[in-house]
């Protein structure tokens, strides 16, 4: 569990607590996502941006099928949108989403570990632009991407979670990142609603 | 290379900085630093606005609008190339290494693309656009932005498809002139074409898609007459004006490397270089929102985010 200090901005987590959650998953991720979103009885206190792998071609069935299991909105990224606590933002097909300072930048710059969006992208900016402020989260998924982004997220004092590997569809992401040391807390998907609301409180 | 500018760069200002026609755009690195998390985040903004700074002053190179979320992306990717370890180590190598220099802008201005980008977007294109142009006598079209020339040939050959293309005249831009040779030859690499093929299928192609090059060892010549009606030229959408009046404009994936000040004088370029009722295509997920120039379009495809300017 990292450090509940109150120093904003030193590299603990914040006074102010979580300001953005972002996800990463891959394979098995669309159940994993719709059943933990079905866990949440209301909106989490703020913004969350979340990566799923997806092919290039895949169109709006995703963000449908998320958004009819969740109480939050659903929307998918689009260039300099602001980012809103109590939304959920999701990467589109073919590009990299990346976070600055209160919006979204878009790029269609090369595959990352063969993905595009791709989950390392989106939670090294998130962590250059939130520090201690951001927390991530990773689910089940074939490949480590996404492992590398969460390690800097760590490194600047947020919070960081993962899915149980056990669990997990697919283990190798949940469990690579696990492996690496940068891992606050492993949870269940049934477990991680409490886990998430908390992070919002300061 | 680029070369030193003939007149000496205007001073810097912390809050704005002079276009070439008399502008202001805001800077965007200021707000970024001052929201800087942590002490590292906050140095590494600070070393990335210094070096923007002095390419400025020392090469006349403008990067200073850019969004600097992706710069700083794409700096890391050039710092681990070059294997200096921080902003500052790169910034001494570029200074006194113009190839170096080359190197970084060629990382920051090359934008990906390929043909028939976005197919649903095409056949968009096809099925609603094209009625619309065929009303008119004869056709100018800006492709800002171009890149390697992918989307121009591939527009070149929709628009010989419709029948059109021989009342065409295709600006195609881009502020590189090294990708502009490259568009200029037109040849691609031969293991893209049956991702290509693919698309110019679901793009609503009506012919072989080999019919449009020549398999040269690894490499696809497409054919030159593509490129009769296409002028390939220089244009810096940082810093250059409109030069011509267009019924369409194309800027697909270009704006999302700008700053929100940058785009927003950009769209106003763009929306003062359109004919009455024009058209601007742009990517898939970009979009007016958010810009003050919203008011100034409305979608004409709206999923495809094709825009008809509004004439007030």
């Amino acid at each position: 569990m990292s450090g509940r200090g109150d120093g904003r901005g030193d590299g603990k987590v914040g006074g102010g607590g979580v300001e953005l959650l972002v996800v990463g998953a891959s394979w098995g991720g669309l159940v994993a996502l719709q059943r933990l979103f079905r866990s949440f009885k209301r909106p989490l206190p703020y913004a969350v941006a979340l990566v799923q792998h997806r092919g290039r071609d895949s169109g709006d069935a995703l963000v449908e099928a998320l958004a009819s299991a969740c109480v939050m909105p659903v929307v998918e990224v689009e260039d300099k949108a602001p980012l809103a606590a109590g939304q959920i933002y999701l990467a589109p097909a073919d590009y990299h989403v990346l976070v600055g300072v209160g919006e979204f930048a878009l790029s269609t710059d090369d595959p990352v570990s063969f993905s595009r969006p791709s989950i390392d992208v989106l939670f090294e900016s998130a962590a250059d632009a939130y520090g201690a402020r951001c927390a991530g989260l990773v689910l089940t998924g074939a490949n480590q991407d996404g492992v590398r982004g969460l390690g800097r997220i760590k490194r600047f004092g947020g919070p960081t979670l993962a899915q149980d590997p056990g669990e997990a569809e697919s283990p190798i992401l949940p469990g690579a990142a696990i492996a690496s040391g940068v891992v606050d807390r492993v949870l269940a998907l049934d477990d991680l609603a409490v886990a998430l609301y908390g992070l919002g409180r300061a | 290379m680029p070369s030193p500018p003939s007149e000496p760069p205007r001073p810097f200002e912390s809050e704005a900085f002079c276009l070439g026609r008399g502008e202001t755009v805001e800077l965007p690195f200021e707000k970024v630093a001052l929201s800087a998390p942590n002490e590292e985040t906050r140095l590494e903004w600070l070393e990335m606005s210094l070096l923007f700074e002095g390419v400025y002053r020392h090469y006349g190179v403008d990067f200073r609008a850019y969004s600097p979320t992706i710069l700083l992306r794409r700096l890391r990717r050039r710092m681990e190339a070059e294997g200096v370890p921080t902003i500052s180590a790169l910034q001494d190598r570029v200074f006194r290494d113009p190839q170096c220099l080359g190197r970084l802008v060629d990382d920051l201005t090359i934008n990906a693309t390929s043909m028939f980008r976005d197919p649903s977007f095409f056949l968009a294109f096809r099925e609603q656009v094209v009625p619309v142009l065929r009303t008119y006598p004869f056709l100018r079209v800006w492709h800002a932005g171009c890149a390697t020339g992918e989307e121009v040939y591939s527009l070149a050959i929709l628009l010989t498809e419709e029948g059109l293309y021989d009342r065409t005249r295709l600006y195609a831009t881009d502020v590189n002139e090294s990708v502009l040779r490259r568009a200029r030859e037109g040849i691609y690499p031969l293991t893209k074409m049956r991702e290509y093929t693919v698309n110019y299928q679901q793009a609503g192609g009506q012919r072989a898609f080999s019919d449009y090059y020549t398999a040269r060892y690894d490499a696809a010549l497409f054919d030159p007459q593509l490129g009769r009606h296409v002028v390939f030229a220089r244009h810096n959408l940082v810093t250059d004006g409109g030069f011509s009046e267009f019924h369409v404009i194309f800027c697909r994936n270009v704006l999302i490397y700008f700053g929100r000040p940058l785009k927003e004088r950009v769209v106003g370029l763009f929306y003062d270089s359109l004919a009455r009722g024009g058209l601007l295509a742009l990517g898939r997920r970009e979009s007016l929102r958010f810009t003050s120039h919203e008011s100034r379009f409305e979608p004409f495809v709206a999923s495809e985010r094709v825009y008809r300017k509004v004439s007030l």
